[in-house]
């Protein structure tokens, strides 16, 4: 048994495929990423050696500091908001008829493409024929905000259909987790009377810290590489007013050929998402660890 | 049935009545609110742009323009960048399953010095922001020749979903009892056999869960398809909708059939395989 389960050909033949096309299009990748990042070079020309100076004038660059001012207000925002989420799977996982059916039509949002989304709610939006400004034009306010050519709120107007598309997914999270609390536990506080309120605060919060923890760690990396529906609503304009680190990456790269610079861009967004899931780990690093 | 410990108290079941009541209100304005646009692109994807502008936005088209969805299947293109959509997400999910379950019946059931440190780099994988990778893979894709390929954006799928997908199977085979496996061994079947003719076929839930989450995943993707595929021939719906809105701007009906195409598939598959979807999504993250 052992000799036939440890022979090393086969387990080569099973892991490479996958193994070698990950090295492939994921590690060398990111490893290169860092390397051009040395190196001035427009993507087509030759490159040229200039150390460090690509990342000297990142730290200097004050319109790639305010992309990553927004990106990190997008991942305040998202994390804000998992306190609703989990405030609706709290009401989902008491004793409500049809929470199966409520959780699946939250969710719904979340399958469909950011593209769709976006053009979606480009509509929804629209200053004379969306619906939005239709509603509060019907209700008397005669000059309803321009929701994505405003440069003070664009953000914001970015930020609700977010809410709308992952609402679903972190509900989805917590009602999992919630449902797998003992139920004795809930139940002998009931009798013990606890109010609603008590048992949700008291035991069921701290019994699924831990996926709470994950969904962090979940929504703040998530709003920090962040990109799809941006580019297609607004491509961060107007005037780099929802410029997020991850389109200005991407205009870097390939609006104006700087491939250098981009990849000085996207190597630091990796090192700021890899460290930010670390720190995150370690605040809230749990003694005991509840596994589900 | 409500257990109430003070029998003396007649105010509260009329209390508690309220409560959940109030509390199905706030859970309905919910699910209203995540559907209510759906239902307003469903209804001006029907619609002329005269009704789209002075119609009430949820009023019923008087008279359907079905005509919207033939139209934009034909001259927008859009059949075309459907068909590249179906067969570049089964070919990826298909690739990435079989993969994936070679990799995870590896590491959970033969013995080998490296197997977790192989899964921790898969593991790891999930972190990686894909805009880290975007410019060295364009570099890449252009000195091999696969620049503006399918085949391109095919093996990406495959790389970047490989983490994940690895990760739900993971779970489902660490609960699989081995006995049946065991005996197959003792009896002499090849490892081959026992992978293709037992476990393969005793992991098809989870197959089967990890295969529409991928179809999901690939049919949404918008980055790769956009920096790596130029032609028209290959572009995928999500890139495909962004060229055609950009050319029919001005015309709601045609856009909003569009849309509706996009992601008719996507829910199509939803009402059938729901709880799948729902399983797949949870035992995706929540290891993390």
């Amino acid at each position: 048994m052992n000799k036939v389960m440890s022979d090393k050909k086969v387990i080569a033949l099973y892991v490479l495929p996958a193994f070698l096309l990950l090295m492939l299009l994921v590690y060398i990748p990111i490893v290169l990423t860092g390397y051009y990042g040395l190196m001035k070079w427009d993507g087509i020309g030759s490159m040229e050696f200039i150390g460090l100076e690509n990342y000297r004038n990142l730290i200097v660059d004050s319109a790639f500091w305010r992309s990553a001012r927004h990106s990190l207000l997008l991942a305040i925002f998202s994390v804000i908001s998992l306190i609703g989420y989990l405030l609706v799977s709290l009401v989902l996982s008491g004793r409500i008829k049809g929470a199966d059916l409520f959780r699946k039509v939250y969710l719904i949002p979340m399958l469909l493409s950011s593209v769709a989304i976006a053009q979606l709610w480009m509509r929804i939006y629209h200053p004379t024929n969306g619906v939005m400004n239709r509603l509060l034009t019907s209700i008397g306010i005669e000059q309803p905000p321009l929701w994505l050519a405003d440069t003070n709120i664009v953000l914001y107007s970015i930020f609700i259909p977010i809410i709308w598309q992952y609402a679903g997914f972190y509900i989805l999270i917590y009602y999992a987790a919630l449902r797998n609390v003992p139920n004795e536990l809930v139940e002998s506080a009931r009798i013990d009377g606890a109010s609603p309120w008590q048992i949700g605060y008291k035991i069921k919060l701290p019994l699924i810290a831990g996926v709470i923890k994950v969904t962090i760690v979940l929504a703040v990396v998530g709003s920090l590489k962040y990109f799809d529906l941006i580019w297609v609503m607004t491509q961060g304009g107007p005037n780099g007013a929802s410029e997020v680190i991850a389109s200005y990456m991407y205009k870097q790269a390939f609006t104006t050929y700087n491939f250098g610079y981009g990849s000085a861009v996207g190597f630091f967004l990796l090192i700021l998402c890899l460290i930010i899931t670390y720190i995150i780990r370690k605040l809230t690093a749990t003694k005991e660890e509840v596994q589900y | 049935m409500e257990k109430d410990h003070k029998p003396s108290s007649t105010e509260k079941p009329v209390l508690q009545k309220v409560a959940k009541l109030f509390l199905y209100t706030f859970l309905i304005v919910i699910a209203v609110v995540q559907v209510l646009p759906l239902v307003w692109l469903f209804l001006f994807s029907l619609k002329n742009n005269q009704e789209v502008f002075n119609l009430p936005p949820l009023a019923l088209p008087q008279d359907p323009q079905w005509g919207n969805y033939a139209r934009v299947w034909t001259e927008g293109n859009i059949g075309q960048y459907f068909f590249n959509s179906v067969y570049i997400t089964a070919s990826a999910v298909i690739l990435t399953v079989i993969f994936a379950s070679f990799v995870t019946f590896a590491i959970t059931r033969m013995k080998w010095k490296l197997s977790s440190l192989v899964l921790g780099m898969f593991m790891v994988g999930l972190m990686i922001p894909v805009h880290s990778t975007l410019i060295p893979l364009f570099n890449f894709f252009l000195n091999v020749n696969l620049m503006d390929h399918p085949l391109a954006i095919i093996l990406t799928y495959t790389a970047f979903n490989m983490p994940i997908t690895i990760m739900i199977l993971l779970g489902f085979y660490y609960t699989l009892p081995r006995d049946i496996e065991e005996a197959a061994i003792m009896d002499g079947c090849s490892v081959h056999r026992l992978f293709f003719q037992i476990t393969l076929p005793m992991t098809a839930p989870v197959v089967a869960t990890t295969a529409i989450i991928n179809m999901i995943y690939n049919w949404n993707e918008y980055v790769f398809v956009n920096t790596f595929i130029s032609s028209d021939k290959f572009k995928t719906l999500t890139v495909g909708i962004q060229n055609f809105i950009g050319q029919y701007q001005t015309d709601w009906g045609a856009i909003g059939a569009t849309l509706m195409i996009s992601i008719l598939p996507i829910l199509i598959a939803f009402f059938i395989l729901s709880n799948r979807i729902v399983e797949g999504i949870t035992a995706g993250s929540i290891k993390g």
